[in-house]
């Protein structure tokens, strides 16, 4: 069996009286591509915002690589090696497509002030393999045609696409991403489907919240079942569809 | 053939540049001579001071256009290097450092209070930083007004006079310097000394821009989130931002002191960091050529609303019916509501702002709720 790469214990969270994550544990194996699913309001993105520092929890704590994540620091979660989409994009949208992949480059670099305008050779250097990094991506997610134009002006696939540039550009371990597929075609879906297994074959674990019921069921290794803040089941998609109490969750219907 | 086409459009786009370089230094080196000629030494004067504004501009525009961060005390760091340099070179203390000294000194210090006034104000944004930063303008002024007891220190609102003016070399700046049978008129030398520095500080700007620093600022302008979860500690890179724009004022600030001879309270009010502010807003935030656009604009058109309004008045009235003072402040203000109506984004926008402000669709899915 692989080594676990990330295990939440006992995760809390509330605001004020509504509580979005109840004792969740759950533990995520290295090289794994590992679905979070649930109706909406059950809490995804809320772990996903506990995972990535940005919301402070209030129980339980998250061991990353061996590592105790420390609670709302986001910066250094990003440099441990987790990196993250948004489920309602949040890109740089007056920076470049470009731009926003070298953002992501911004914790694997060390460029400061005197760099910047002295321009010495470890920095110039810095900036050519930033510059190429982003290159690659761009070309890696299929939007090498974009570069030069502006996030904002990006269609809605294409943006989600970025998004997962920008989030690679961290070298990060577990990339996590929350609803990628929302507001994508067949055609378009298909081919997510298809970027996710890529980056699972480098050697990158993946996170992945997803409405889409059938994508999640034929890309992951094994799933989490989320309803009102708990974890009701987590297994492999062929028994977590016959699981009663997700069927429950899901009222009968959409999820078998 | 399209490769050899695009080679030949960049090597005429390089001589273009080449060209026009050449031509803005011969413009910017002969400007001071017909400046000084053709309409005398006060629009001189106003020259060096457009070139003082520039470099304020350029500063605030850091806090403002780059980083997104509201800053409505600007000012404050133009008087701390000032003030450092009144303090260090005149009478008053019987100190007389050397202007390479103070400087870079005065820059340190202003830098040092750009931190001070980021620090507590990390978490705040929009309004609520406009309060804060204007609070802070006006605590420093303030300061500089009383504190002169117990122990004297900036002399209150009478100011320090008597300030050394910029020695380089063996050379004053404060009277004509002869070279190799050349006369340079005072005027003239702080011109091309004022110049080289405002240069620099363009230099750095845009050397910062288009750097990991500078797209860190930006990132944290259109997403704070976004940029923390890309692994930007936003705290030291706002941080970062304060200080650069700060020390820019400190620089124009030590060299406002030695060229005017005198500094007060007064001269560093509310009304001064606004003044910044519209010239950053309305040149163009973030975009360089906009802000000193912005800059000399805002230096040169109230200068003429002043030199020219009296006598206007006297050829159409016979008399002078408006103070020109108020007159300047009324046609400014409209100047200002004329230009945010119709260019929204500044005279001078970067491209990205411009399309930003034409309003189209592809914004909503940004926006799109979780
Ligand atoms: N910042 C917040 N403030 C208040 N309530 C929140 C906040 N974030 C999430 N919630 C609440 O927590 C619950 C879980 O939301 P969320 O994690 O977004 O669910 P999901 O992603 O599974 O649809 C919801 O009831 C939501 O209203
Ligand atoms: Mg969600």
């Amino acid at each position: 069996m692989s080594s676990t790469l990330l295990e939440a214990r006992a995760i809390d969270k509330h605001f004020g009286g509504v509580t979005a994550l109840r004792n969740v544990s759950l533990t995520i194996r290295q090289g794994e591509i590992y679905g979070l699913i649930g109706p909406n309001g059950a809490g995804k993105t809320s772990f996903f915002n506990v995972l990535t520092g940005l919301y402070h929890p209030d129980g339980g704590e998250l061991i990353f690589a061996g590592e105790k994540l420390q609670a709302s620091a986001p910066h250094k979660v990003a440099k441990l090696g987790i990196a993250r989409t948004f489920q309602n994009i949040r890109l740089f949208g007056n920076m470049t497509a470009m731009e926003n992949v070298m953002v992501g480059r911004h914790v694997r670099t060390h460029a400061g002030v005197f760099g910047a305008v002295l321009h010495d050779r470890r920095t110039t250097r810095e900036e050519a393999a930033i510059r190429r990094r982003a290159e690659e991506l761009l070309n890696y997610v299929n939007i090498a045609d974009r570069a030069d134009d502006l996030a904002r002006h990006l269609s809605y696939g294409d943006q989600r696409r970025l998004e997962i540039a920008r989030a690679l550009a961290t070298d990060p371990k577990l990339l996590a991403l929350d609803e990628p597929a929302a507001g994508m075609n067949g055609t378009e879906t298909a081919s997510l489907r298809e970027l996710i297994e890529g980056i699972r074959k480098d050697g990158i674990t993946v996170l992945l919240i997803e409405h889409d019921v059938k994508l999640v069921m034929g890309l992951c290794d094994r799933v989490a079942v989320l309803d009102y803040g708990e974890k009701i089941c987590e297994d492999v998609p062929s028994l977590v569809q016959k699981d009663p109490k997700v069927i429950e969750a899901y009222l009968g219907g959409s999820i078998a | 053939m399209t490769s050899m086409s695009s080679l030949n459009a960049l090597r005429t786009d390089k001589r273009m540049v080449i060209a026009a370089t050449v031509i803005m230094g011969i413009a910017l080196a002969v400007l001071p001579f017909i400046i000084g000629s053709g309409l005398g030494n006060s629009w001189l004067r106003i020259l060096n001071f457009a070139l003082l504004y520039i470099m304020l501009a350029l500063g605030l525009n850091i806090v403002v256009g780059f980083a997104g961060l509201l800053d409505l005390g600007y000012i404050a760091f133009y008087a701390v290097g000032a003030y450092l340099y009144a303090l260090l070179a005149s009478p008053h203390f019987g100190l007389h450092l050397p202007v390479w000294v103070i400087i870079p000194a005065g820059a340190a210090l202003a830098g040092i209070f750009g931190a001070l006034l980021g620090a507590p104000t990390l978490r705040l944004r929009g309004d609520y930083l406009a309060i804060v930063t204007l609070g802070f303008g006006e605590i420093v002024r303030i300061f500089l007004n009383n504190l002169n007891a117990p122990v004297n220190i900036t002399n209150g609102p009478q100011g320090i006079s008597g300030i050394d003016p910029i020695h380089l070399g063996g050379f004053t700046l404060a009277k004509p310097i002869s070279l190799f049978g050349f006369t340079l008129p005072s005027l003239h030398a702080y011109y091309y000394l004022f110049l080289a520095l405002a240069l620099f500080i363009v230099f750095v700007t845009i050397r910062l821009e288009n750097s990991r620093i500078g797209r860190a600022w930006v990132a944290i302008r259109e997403d704070e989130i976004a940029a923390k979860s890309c692994g930007i500690n936003t705290r030291n890179i706002k941080l970062l931002a304060f200080t650069m724009g700060a020390s820019f004022g400190g620089v124009a600030g030590g060299l406002f002191a030695g060229f005017q001879g005198f500094v007060s309270p007064e001269s560093f009010n509310l009304m001064e960091s606004v003044m910044v502010l519209c010239m950053v807003v309305l040149g163009g935030m973030g975009n360089i050529p906009g802000v000193i656009l912005g800059g000399i604009l805002l230096t040169i058109l109230p200068e003429i609303f002043r030199h020219g309004s009296g006598p206007v008045q006297v050829a159409i009235f016979g008399k002078i019916l408006l103070d020109p003072e108020a007159l300047r402040m009324l046609l400014f203000g409209l100047a200002l509501i004329v230009v945010m109506l119709y260019r929204p984004a500044g005279l001078w926008p970067s491209t990205t702002r411009r399309r930003e402000f034409r309003g189209d669709s592809t914004n909503d899915v940004l926006k799109e709720g979780e």
